[in-house]
C-alpha cells in the first residue's frame, strides 16, 4: 500500500463522483441528437444536483428512519462500487476489500435498502415499483455473476485488479467468450440502469416506470443523492464494461505517468460507450413489464454460453 | 496466421450457437428466415476460414456451393414460400420462451460433455468446434419439437442440416465431393418438397399447424 496508491484510490472515487453525472448528461444529450433535438445541454445533471441540494427536503409524516438512511445508504453503496471498479488504475487499496461478487453484493444492498425505502410510506406506487426493482434484480443478478465467472476462468481470479491485469496482458485476440459476455453485460446493464428496453428514465407514466416509482416519495438533498447515485451506478456499469472487455490504457501500479494517461483514455472510452448507450436506447423500443424476464433469461443464457464456450475452447487469446 | 484463421473459426462456432439460440427464441416466421440466412453466411464464412487454415481447396469449393444455396437460394424459397401462404408476419405463439431457453442450456452441456472423448480422438485443427455443431443439431431438433407450425419446422429441419455440415468440418475437414454434392441436392429436393406439402396442409386445413394432421378422420 503505496502513497501512490491511496492517491490513485483518491483520484479515482473523485473522477467517479465528478464524470457520473456528466455521462449521464452525455447520454441523454446524444439521445436528444438522435432524435433530432437540441437537447438540456451537457450540464443539466450538475444543475439539477444543485437545485435539489439546496430545496428543502419533505418527508412523509409516516416515514421511519429507515426512508431518511436510505439515501445515504444508496450513495455510499454505488461510491464504493465506483472505488472498487479499476477505472484509472489498478493499483487501489480499496479493491482487496470486495471482489467481483462482492461488487454483486453490494449492488444487492443497494436494491434492498432503496426497495425498503420506497415500501416504507406505503403508497401503491412505492410498492409496485420495489415488486419491479426486485423483479429486475434477481434476474440481473446471476447474469451478472456468470459475466465476471467468465472473466474469472480466463484469469483465475475474481479479484477485480487481478482480472483487469490479466486480461489487459493478454495479446490482442478474437475471444468468443468475452464477446458473448460483453453482449450479456449490455443487456443487464440496460436491464439495472432503467434504461430503455426495460425501464424509461424520463417517464412518468405510472404503468412502465421501475427507477421513477422508487424514488417518487424523496425530495430535496434525498432526492439529489439518490439522482447522483443512479449516475454512479451508470459509471459504475461503464466502467465494469471498459474493464473487462477494452481494459487498454488503465495504469499498471508504480506507474505515476500512466495515470496521466489513463484519465483521457477513460473520458473517451465513456464517450464511446455513452454514444453507443443513447444509440441503443434511441433504436429499441420499450418492452412490455412481463417480456423482462425474457430478456433478462437471455442475458443469462448468453453468460452461461460464454462461460461454456470458455470451457470448450480454451483461452484462445494466451 | 493459422493462429487467426483458427480464433475466427471458433468466433464463427460461437456465432453458430448463438443463432440456433436465437432460432429458438424467435416468434416471428420472417426473423426466422433472416436468422437462416445468417446462419448460412457464417457456415460459409468459417468453411472459408477452414479452407484457409488447412490449406484444403475443396473447402472453397463447398464454401462456395454453401453460398450458392443456403445462402441465396433456399431463403429465396422460403420468401416465395410464405409469401404464397400469406404467412409473412405470422407470430407463433410459443410455450414460454425462457423454459426452452434454459433447455437449451441443459442441451448444450450435454453437447459439449458428449463430444469431448470424440474431439479427443479427432486431429483437426478445429476439433474444439465439435462440441458446438453436436450442440447446434441438438437445439435445432428441439426447435423442431417445440414448433406447432410447419414453416419453423421446415426451417429447424434445414438449421439441423447446417449443424451437421458444421460439424463434418470441423471432426474431417468436410465430407467427399460426391457426398456434399448429393446432400445439397438432396436438401433443395427435400425444401422443394416440403414446401409442396405446406400448400397441401394448408388446402387441406385452411392452417399451417401440423397438430391437425394427429386427427384421424373416419369416414
Amino acid at each position: 500500500m503505496s502513497a501512490l496508491g491511496f492517491a490513485s484510490q483518491l483520484l479515482e472515487i473523485l473522477v467517479a463522483l465528478a464524470l457520473a453525472p456528466l455521462l449521464v448528461g452525455w447520454v441523454n444529450q446524444c439521445r436528444a441528437w438522435l432524435q433530432s433535438r437540441d437537447g438540456p445541454g451537457l450540464l443539466q445533471p450538475y444543475r439539477l444536483l444543485h437545485k435539489l441540494f439546496h430545496k428543502d427536503s419533505v418527508v412523509a409524516a409516516n416515514a421511519s428512519p429507515l426512508f431518511r438512511a436510505a439515501p445515504y445508504i444508496v450513495f455510499g453503496c454505488m461510491l464504493l462500487a465506483c472505488g472498487i471498479v479499476p477505472t484509472l488504475s489498478i493499483d487501489l487499496p480499496l479493491s482487496p476489500a470486495a471482489d467481483a461478487i462482492a461488487l454483486v453484493g453490494l449492488f444487492a444492498l443497494a436494491r434492498v435498502f432503496i426497495s425498503l425505502a420506497a415500501m416504507d410510506i406505503g403508497t401503491a406506487f412505492g410498492t409496485l415499483g420495489a415488486r419491479r426493482e426486485m423483479l429486475v434484480g434477481f434476474l440481473a443478478e446471476p447474469a451478472l455473476l456468470m459475466v465476471f465467472f467468465t472473466a474469472a476462468l480466463i484469469s483465475d481470479s475474481t479479484s477485480l485488479t487481478t482480472l483487469v491485469r490479466t486480461l489487459s496482458a493478454q495479446e490482442l485476440g478474437i475471444q468468443p467468450s468475452l464477446a458473448l459476455a460483453a453482449v450479456a453485460l449490455v443487456m443487464v446493464a440496460l436491464a439495472e440502469n432503467a434504461r430503455v428496453p426495460v425501464d424509461n428514465p424520463a417517464t412518468h407514466l405510472e404503468l412502465t416506470m421501475i427507477h421513477e416509482a422508487l424514488v417518487l416519495e424523496y425530495s430535496g438533498r434525498h432526492l439529489a443523492l439518490l439522482e447522483w447515485a443512479a449516475a454512479l451506478k451508470l459509471f459504475a456499469y461503464a466502467g465494469i464494461g471498459i474493464a473487462l472487455f477494452a481494459p487498454w490504457g488503465i495504469a499498471e501500479a508504480h506507474a505515476p505517468l500512466a495515470l496521466a494517461v489513463a484519465l483521457p483514455v477513460l473520458v473517451a472510452k465513456l464517450a464511446v460507450a455513452g454514444f453507443a448507450l443513447a444509440l441503443l436506447e434511441t433504436l429499441s423500443a420499450k418492452m412490455r413489464i412481463f417480456r423482462v424476464p425474457e430478456f433478462l433469461g437471455m442475458a443469462f443464457m448468453l453468460a452461461v454460453i460464454a462461460m461454456l464456450v470458455n470451457l470448450l475452447l480454451g483461452n484462445t487469446g494466451t | 496466421m493459422s493462429g487467426l484463421a483458427l480464433q475466427l473459426i471458433n468466433l464463427f462456432a460461437a456465432l453458430l450457437l448463438l443463432l440456433a439460440f436465437a432460432m429458438l427464441a424467435q416468434r416471428r416466421i420472417l426473423s426466422l428466415i433472416h436468422l437462416y440466412t445468417m446462419q448460412g453466411v457464417v457456415l460459409v464464412a468459417s468453411t472459408a476460414a477452414m479452407g484457409y487454415a488447412t490449406g484444403q481447396t475443396h473447402l472453397y469449393v463447398s464454401a462456395g456451393l454453401t453460398l450458392v444455396l443456403k445462402v441465396v437460394l433456399i431463403p429465396w424459397i422460403l420468401h416465395r414460400v410464405i409469401d404464397r401462404l400469406n404467412v409473412r408476419w405470422d407470430v407463433e405463439m410459443l410455450i414460454n420462451v425462457p423454459t426452452t431457453l434454459l433447455a437449451g442450456i441443459v442441451l448444450v452441456i450435454f453437447a459439449f460433455h458428449l463430444a469431448a472423448p470424440i474431439s479427443e480422438l479427432s486431429a483437426t485443427v478445429a476439433r474444439g468446434t465439435l462440441g458446438i455443431a453436436l450442440a447446434c443439431v441438438l437445439l435445432s431438433f428441439m426447435m423442431m419439437i417445440t414448433r406447432s407450425k410447419a414453416v419453423p419446422q421446415v426451417i429447424g429441419f434445414l438449421s439441423i442440416e447446417n449443424a451437421l455440415f458444421f460439424a463434418a468440418t470441423a471432426a474431417t475437414y468436410g465430407m467427399p465431393m460426391v457426398v456434399e454434392l448429393g446432400i445439397a441436392l438432396d436438401v433443395l429436393v427435400a425444401v422443394f418438397i416440403l414446401g409442396v406439402f405446406l400448400f397441401q396442409i394448408r388446402e387441406q386445413f385452411d392452417s399451417l399447424d401440423i397438430r391437425h394432421l394427429e386427427k384421424l378422420k373416419d369416414e
